[in-house]
């Protein structure tokens, strides 16, 4: 059994005990622990069951690369699937559930698969559930989807609240192991700004568990000086429990720091990702240990040898009372020796190596532990624990020579140095015969924008594993300094990976190398007989490494087997890409501060509050909020809307046309800059008046519209649609500054500087006189014209545009005037039922008149021509933005859809993106089209359905019928009118 | 996410900060002009893997627009230069020289 | 005519760091070369400064110029200076290609103090704080928007547009939360 041992554990504390639930048992542990180590400790060794076979799994490592370990953590709003017990730290109350499994985690129905896994092999999902076709989305998905994912889906909203933070600095640490700290320091004594991430709560890393000497000193004190040194320098940043979890261009990092997991509820930030920009990156990532592939290797009980001895020497937990050691390397000597001195049982080491002389393995012989070399292990015996291993020549085919009773066995395919960070962004790595493993070709690093290296590796992330000469190599590598060659430190690894050498199908497929998604020896093998011969491939095709822990643990023994089943070498078989994130980042952080109301920005006009306390329901355009209707209690927004429209015609209606873009451009040529940018000529307009124009892309497309006030000899205010402003304000810089850069223009985007009121009705002008202060009459402020002056006492400019056909005027008033002079026109306008009006209603209004809206009636592919606007297009002018492209053939052809007015003969609306059907099909059997829908509404004024659109030579087929297909009812027909269909001539506006 | 100096703040910024314009260089051709011309400045990009010449604006900066002469490739940056030139100026092409010596400009 | 109201009325939080909003102050955008005539005299006459260079801001008392460009200009002055400011760059920079407009009611401006003001800002922008010096104006990004800040009495000042006002206030203020210090 796996059980507390009675002293020892260097990081916990044993006078803080803490209770906490697993399938609602309650175990208790201490502070220190992660939840593995105390589950172990409370002998809980199976924890989960496997993705596709539903095996018995139990804990296999002690850290991020662990694949079976996944609970459910917490409950409700903080509900989180696929947590790594062992690297989750424990506390007091935490509630813990296994995965994947039904009804139970001991009785489990999904293991029927395990029984039939003979008719699941890899590929099984592509090659059955391909015919019939319909069946896929039927049948088979649904059935699929229910039993795919680990874990379980949070239903209810995150109470947790995340943030994000911006870091700099010259040289970035990953990893606080003893290369990281000394290549901290050793940066920092340059230098340099330095910040330094450890992904665990504890400084060190493995060295203290191996017991490793540092200039004469244990590696724990070792460390813990190093550690105080380093807090005392100003320039040093530690951060603990802080990943960095991806390396991208320029230095940019990811770091993902796990704030208040660990103490939930209290008020912090659960996580916060650091978006960091740095200098040049150590990677002190150190390594990770390779499981070997054995007949029964994920039985719960068989460990990483590295993971046995850190629970141990870390948390004080015997995983077994009796524990097989089973290698290719000396270095799984020290768990053996470490069982042996805290009084526990290790019957026998099986070394798969013909012979074993280091220093480690004649320890381990003269403690007195049984040594076996050019053994195997056959196949683990146990269901849901281990319960003893028969015993094999390695270079046999296991016949077995012994069995041995035993509840654990700690196995060691030797270490492969974590390169994530080298490879991220684009470092190679290189095969290293002497090390069996990947290590980065510092030949070829990641380079930053100055095309030095960004990566550099320390420690055993490089391929020093001896504690000596990773302290001397980090000290050259923080201070920028290329490190000599060291010596390389072993362990005598041998390349074996699978035993036995000759173990048959019925072994191999028994063999796990991906613990969490079920994939065997024998699978990588049947992809390789099926042709699967790129890693790539390979990877996809058995879904080897593609589980949460990415491969940590499968990747190089799966090359190993692909390399051996292909007949080539690892180094032929090559690596998949390693790509970020280390480790998985929760959805919140990357998310940050970026939630709810501040998901994104809104933009609020200066009447916003005003609106929202008159019930308006809001509309998003762009970032902005414009109320799409004010209704009253009661009623309903269609007829929230028609009574705007009505009131507006009849009466008063005021706008909130704050959005509208306002661009003043000024200097000697920017009149001729205004006939470049506009189709139509603006230079020429007096000062005072108004003049409507047209922007095109270089296309010719038309791009945006709006009014131009002449302001005086040599400045123009440009207004631009509401989701314009920016876009064309960039445009018109953009041009300033790269092509006519010697012309004398200077720009200001004024859009918020001023609140705008468009005053809408037949009793405008009354409401402006009401006011007082200026002269508004016919006479002084004709149609098209502007004029500053006062209204109530608000400074104003007014501009007598409309965009109605009503008698209008719109007031500019600064901003920080807006509520008050809003306010003002409302009290005024009581006499008038003034009431205000939102942008449906304003939509309306504008399809009643035949104006164009920017992204109703163009959509990027409409010139201006096609809208019968070439009368706001000169004729005269050589050169326009846009004209070169409406010179191109098919653009110049009237042979286009042009719009046009629809009436339906029944009076109802035309669906809104309908489109006008034309007799026969096209190639693909559609029904062929010769127009579509562009504006569709029902009119309050004409009281039935009015529709703009663009119809196929359409001004040339006014009064014939057409018929728009409908999703649900057959087709409607209508009638090409002028577009235009209240007060054609335009006399309401003209009072 | 790149970093780019602004050659008028003579800040590293950040790409979040920057707004992209496509390729820098291009000559406008207008109303006049030849179909293979406009095409050419309309739509023909070189699209290089190498050296390349691209148009930034320091959006969320200065506003202004600014020129960058970096290797589409490696992502590294030779340098940033103002907008108000036809041709890559001397120093630039230097720059890009002395790391890339078998490129040619007009390459 | 009624007071001039600020995008949020003057809103406050304290968290870690205090968050105010203050103004409304005035505001002119002046864009014009630096060798442009007239200029030298204009900024003088407006704010008591001179030319601000690249990312400087000049103060004097309430009134500040600041460097957004190499063609503009940003004069920080009291409210109700800004028609007067503005009519005597007219007259001081006549015949000299420029533009002096007023956005004092285009802007919000918030004031973040205390010791740890500087871990607020880290979270919304992407600046390096370390590097900002005092006089030094650094235009950026606060999370989704435009902003401009600089160090000033003992704290950080920011500038952003009035729509946003709301949206930075609360950026400001979730950053500024209680126990999230870094």
């Amino acid at each position: 059994m796996s059980t507390r041992l009675a002293t020892g554990g260097r990081l916990i504390d044993r006078t803080t005990p803490q209770s906490f639930t697993f399938n609602g048992r309650s175990m208790r542990g201490y502070k220190g622990d992660t939840l593995a180590a105390a589950l172990l400790a409370n002998n809980q060794m199976l924890i989960g069951r496997s993705f596709k076979y539903h095996r018995p799994r139990g804990v296999v490592g002690s850290g991020v690369e662990e694949p079976n370990a996944l609970v459910n953590l917490g409950t409700a709003s903080r509900l989180e699937p696929n947590q790594r017990a062992t690297t989750t730290e424990l506390f007091d109350g935490l509630t813990a559930v296994s995965q994947n499994h039904w009804p139970s985690l001991d009785f489990d129905i999904g293991v029927l698969n395990n029984y039939a896994a003979r008719m699941l092999p890899a590929g099984f999902y592509y090659k059955t559930f391909i015919h019939p076709r319909a069946f896929w989305k039927h049948v088979f998905e649904p059935i699929i989807r229910q039993s795919a994912g680990l874990g379980r889906a949070p239903t209810e909203v995150d109470a947790d609240r995340y943030e994000q933070a911006y870091g700099f600095c010259d040289v970035l640490v990953a990893g606080g192991g003893i290369a990281g700290l000394q290549a901290a320091l050793s940066a920092a004594k340059a230098g340099s700004s330095v910040i330094l991430m450890e992904q665990a709560p504890n400084w060190g890393g493995r060295a203290p568990v191996d017991g490793d000497l540092i200039d004469g000193q244990s590696a724990e004190a070792w460390v813990a000086a190093t550690v105080a040194t380093l807090s005392a320098m100003p320039a040093v940043t530690l951060r603990l429990r802080t990943t960095v979890a991806g390396v991208y261009d320029h230095g940019y990092v990811l770091a993902d720091e796990r704030v208040a997991d660990h103490t939930p509820g209290d008020g912090r930030p659960r996580q916060r990702l650091w978006r960091l920009r740095v200098g040049r990156i150590v990677a002190a990532t150190g390594a990770i240990e390779r499981p070997l592939a054995f007949a029964g290797n994920d039985i719960p009980g068989v460990m990483l040898a590295s993971a046995v001895r850190d629970y141990v020497s870390n948390w004080a937990v015997s995983p077994g009372d009796r524990t097989v050691v089973v290698t290719n390397n000396d270095d799984a000597y020290r768990t053996a020796l470490a069982l042996k001195s805290a009084g526990l049982e290790v019957p026998v080491i099986l070394d798969a190596r013909a012979t074993a002389t280091g220093d480690l393995p004649m320890r381990a012989r003269a403690a007195g532990i049984r040594v076996e070399t050019g053994r195997a292990i056959a196949s683990v015996k146990g269901g849901k624990r281990v319960t003893g291993v028969s015993i094999c020549v390695q270079a046999g085919e296991g016949a077995v020579l012994e069995e041995i009773a035993c509840d654990a066995v700690a196995m060691s395919g030797g270490w492969s140095p974590v390169v994530h960070l080298y490879s991220h962004c684009g470092g190679k790595v290189i095969w290293d015969e002497t090390l069996a493993a990947f290590v980065p070709d510092t030949s070829r690093p990641p380079i930053n924008h100055d095309g030095r290296a960004l990566v550099t590796c320390t420690g055993a992330a490089a391929g020093v594993f001896d504690a000596g000469c990773a302290i001397a190599q980090a000290t050259d590598v923080g201070a920028g300094v290329m490190p000599l060659p060291t010596e390389k430190h072993t362990s005598g690894i041998q390349p074996v990976w699978v035993m036995p050498q000759g173990a048959g199908i019925k072994l191999r497929s028994k063999m796990w190398l991906d613990y969490q998604n079920d994939v065997k020896v024998s699978d990588v093998q049947l992809a390789a007989r099926e042709g699967y011969e790129s890693v790539e491939h390979t990877k996809r095709y058995t879904t080897l490494g593609m589980a949460t822990d990415q491969g940590k643990l499968s990747n190089i023994t799966g090359l190993a087997v692909l390399a051996n089943a292909l007949n080539t070498t690892i180094p032929d078989v090559g690596t998949t890409t390693f790509r970020p994130p280390y480790t998985p980042v929760t959805l919140g952080a990357l998310a940050g501060e970026a939630r709810g109301e501040i998901f994104q920005p809104l933009r609020r006009t200066p009447m916003h509050d005003i609106h929202e306390k008159s019930g308006a329901y809001f509309e998003p355009v762009g970032l902005w909020r414009r109320p799409y209707c004010f209704p009253k209690a009661g009623e309903s927004r269609v007829d929230a809307v028609t009574r705007e429209v009505n009131n507006t015609r009849q009466t008063l209606g005021l706008l909130d046309a704050s959005t509208l873009g306002k661009i003043v451009v000024k200097g000697p040529d920017a009149g001729s800059f205004l006939d470049m940018l506009y189709t139509g000529v603006m230079s020429t307009l007096p000062i005072g008046k108004c003049r409507y124009g047209l922007m095109c892309n270089e296309q010719g497309f038309l791009s945006d519209d709006g009014v131009v006030a002449r302001l005086d000899a040599d400045t123009w205010l440009c207004h631009t649609t509401s989701g314009g402003a920016d876009r064309i304000h960039a445009w018109m810089e953009d041009w300033l500054q790269c092509e006519w850069w010697d012309w004398q223009v200077y720009t200001a985007n004024l859009t918020e500087q001023y609140a705008q009121i468009a005053v809408v009705g037949p009793n405008a002008r009354k409401l402006l006189q009401a006011l007082g202060g200026m002269d508004v009459s016919r006479d002084a402020l004709p149609f098209m014209g502007w004029a500053d002056g006062t209204l109530a006492g608000f400074a104003v400019r007014v501009y007598r545009i409309s965009f109605s056909g009503e008698l209008s005027y719109e007031i500019a008033v600064a901003a920080s005037h807006g509520a008050g002079f809003w306010q003002a026109c409302f009290e005024a306008g009581k006499a008038y039922a003034a009431m205000p009006y939102g942008t449906e209603a304003l939509h309306v209004m504008r399809a009643e008149k035949g104006f164009i809206m920017i992204g109703d009636e163009t959509d990027g592919t409409v010139i201006p021509q096609d809208l019968g606007l070439a009368w706001a297009i000169s004729k005269k002018k050589l050169d326009y933005l846009g004209k070169r492209g409406q010179e191109r053939t098919h653009l110049a052809s009237p042979d286009r859809w042009q719009l046009v007015g629809f009436e339906t003969l029944d009076g109802s609306v035309i669906p809104d993106g309908a489109y006008v059907v034309a007799d026969g099909s096209n190639a693909n059997g559609q029904r062929k089209t010769q127009g579509r829908v562009t504006s569709t509404y029902r009119s309050p004024t004409l009281n039935r359905g009015i529709a703009m659109g663009l119809l196929h030579n359409g001004p040339n087929r006014l009064g014939e019928v057409v018929e728009f297909n409908t999703v649900t009812a057959g087709t409607v027909k209508a009638k090409v009118v002028d577009p235009v269909f209240v007060d054609k001539g335009g006399e309401k506006q003209n009072v | 996410m790149l970093t780019l100096t602004c050659p008028y703040c003579h800040i590293l910024a950040c790409e979040t900060e920057l707004a992209p314009g496509y390729e820098a260089h291009l000559k406008r051709y207008g109303p006049g002009s030849s179909d293979e011309d406009f095409e050419a400045y309309m739509f023909a990009r070189k699209n290089p893997k190498g050296v390349h010449f691209e148009r930034w604006r320091h959006a969320y900066g200065c506003g202004k627009w600014f020129l960058a002469a970096r290797c589409t490739a490696t992502l590294e940056v030779f340098g940033t230069y103002p907008a108000q030139v036809s041709a890559p100026p001397p120093d630039i092409i230097a720059k890009i020289k002395a790391r890339r010596p078998n490129w040619e400009p007009g390459q | 005519m009624s007071d001039p109201v600020s995008a949020l009325g003057g809103a406050a939080f304290t968290g870690f760091a205090d968050i105010k909003e203050i103004g409304p102050l005035g505001m002119i955008t002046l864009r014009a070369k630096t060798d442009a005539a007239g200029l030298q005299s204009a900024i003088n006459s407006c704010v008591g400064t001179g030319i601000p260079e690249s990312r400087q801001i000049l103060h004097n008392s309430v009134r500040s110029a600041a460097w957004m460009g190499p063609d503009e200009y940003l004069l920080i002055l009291p409210y109700v200076e800004t028609d007067a400011a503005i009519a005597a760059i007219t007259r001081l920079m006549a015949g000299s290609h420029h533009l002096a407009v007023c956005v004092s009611d285009a802007r919000a401006m918030f004031r973040i103090e205390g010791a740890k003001a500087d871990q607020v800002l880290a979270k919304i922008a992407p600046v390096d704080l370390r590097a900002l010096q005092e006089g030094e104006m650094r235009r950026t990004r606060a999370a989704q928007v435009a902003a401009a800040l600089w160090r000033e009495h003992d704290g950080i000042s920011l500038v952003c547009f009035r729509s946003v006002a709301q949206y930075v206030f609360d950026i400001l203020r979730v950053s500024a939360r209680d126990g999230s210090e870094l």
